[in-house]
């Protein structure tokens, strides 16, 4: 099993999802810059965030449109899994690759903390491990979060259980307060019509290991690990 | 025939435009009353075509290639010759 990570000109997570894939979980994980443009040989890919291109023209706009999307599209095709983080969730929505659109919090500040999510479904390569309703806690650092999608997006992606985690309050419920940039019913990620594409704000990467408080964030990964290895 | 296009992006009606919200907000400190602030992006494009119209096509083209996000932007074009 090999993961790509892909690296854009901005971006700024990446090593730290390359620590949490090869120190803290010991999978063959590689970076790669998006000159190389072909994705032979690996099995997954993790965008990660970052300002790519300097969040110019929209957040993630321009990375959505470089040649290694195209492979990451082709990737995706073959059911391979594809995560989006922070800036790849916007990078990936620009792309057509998952529905709607980030754009800037409701309150125009960047917003970093530690934000409790309800995990929304189980049937996804990177939910599998959470259990049903799941009631987590992982950080979150954007300006542009705010998720929107229009009305006949949004009800396909309610009707097809598609919303992934939800901005929810301490008890678990889904309300305005708990909502830290205005998301369109609280919608902190989704995934695509085949569910192998998921685009999530917050950073599960930041919570991978107990040094840095929290393992919770790891299980995104274990999970995509084991779908990996069960399919492909 | 060089071309001057003028593209204008705003947001749909129904976004929130915090950007807005908050001159409109440092505006009423200063003593200045408005209805509502909303705010735009412009891009000035020039570039060779063989009429105003082909020169139109391409750019609505760029707009919805890449200029605006069909999701929660409009746009508007406005092509004039390049003297």
């Amino acid at each position: 099993m090999k993961i790509a990570i892909i690296q854009f000109g901005g971006t700024n997570c990446d090593l730290d999802v390359l620590h949490v894939l090869k120190d803290v979980m010991g999978l063959e994980a590689e970076t790669v810059w998006y000159k190389q443009e072909v994705l032979n040989g690996f099995d997954g890919v993790v965008i990660p965030g970052g300002f790519s291109y300097g969040d110019y023209l929209r957040a993630g706009a321009i990375a959505a449109r470089t040649s290694i999307m195209d492979s990451v599209k082709k990737l995706a095709a073959e059911g391979k899994p594809v995560m989006g983080i922070c800036n790849g969730f916007q990078v990936l929505t620009e792309a057509r690759m998952l529905k709607g659109a980030l754009t800037t919090n409701a309150y125009p500040k960047f917003r970093c903390h530690w934000a409790n999510l309800r995990v929304e479904t189980l049937d996804t390569p990177f939910t599998s491990r959470f259990k049903e309703g799941e009631l987590i806690s992982l950080p979150i650092a954007h300006m542009e979060g705010k998720f929107y999608a229009e009305e006949a997006d949004l009800a396909e992606l309610d009707e097809n259980e598609r919303v992934a985690f939800r901005y929810v309050d301490e008890n678990g419920k889904a309300t305005e307060e708990a909502n830290p940039n205005g998301s369109i019913e609280n919608i902190a990620g989704i995934v695509n019509e085949g569910r192998n594409v998921l685009g999530l704000m917050p950073h599960p990467e930041r919570a991978s290991e107990a040094i840095l408080g929290s393992e919770t964030g790891r299980k995104l990964f274990e999970s995509m690990a084991d779908y990996i290895t069960e399919n492909f | 025939m060089q071309y001057q296009a003028t593209v204008k992006i705003e947001q749909k009606p129904g976004m929130l435009d915090p950007e807005g919200t908050t001159v409109k907000r440092a505006l009423e400190h200063l003593g200045y009353a408005s209805e509502s602030v909303k705010t735009a992006k412009l891009f000035e494009i020039v570039l060779e075509a063989e009429s105003a119209s082909a020169a139109k096509q391409q750019v609505d083209e760029m707009c919805q290639k890449l200029i605006a996000n069909p999701i929660v932007d409009k746009y508007s074009i406005e092509i004039e010759e390049k003297k």
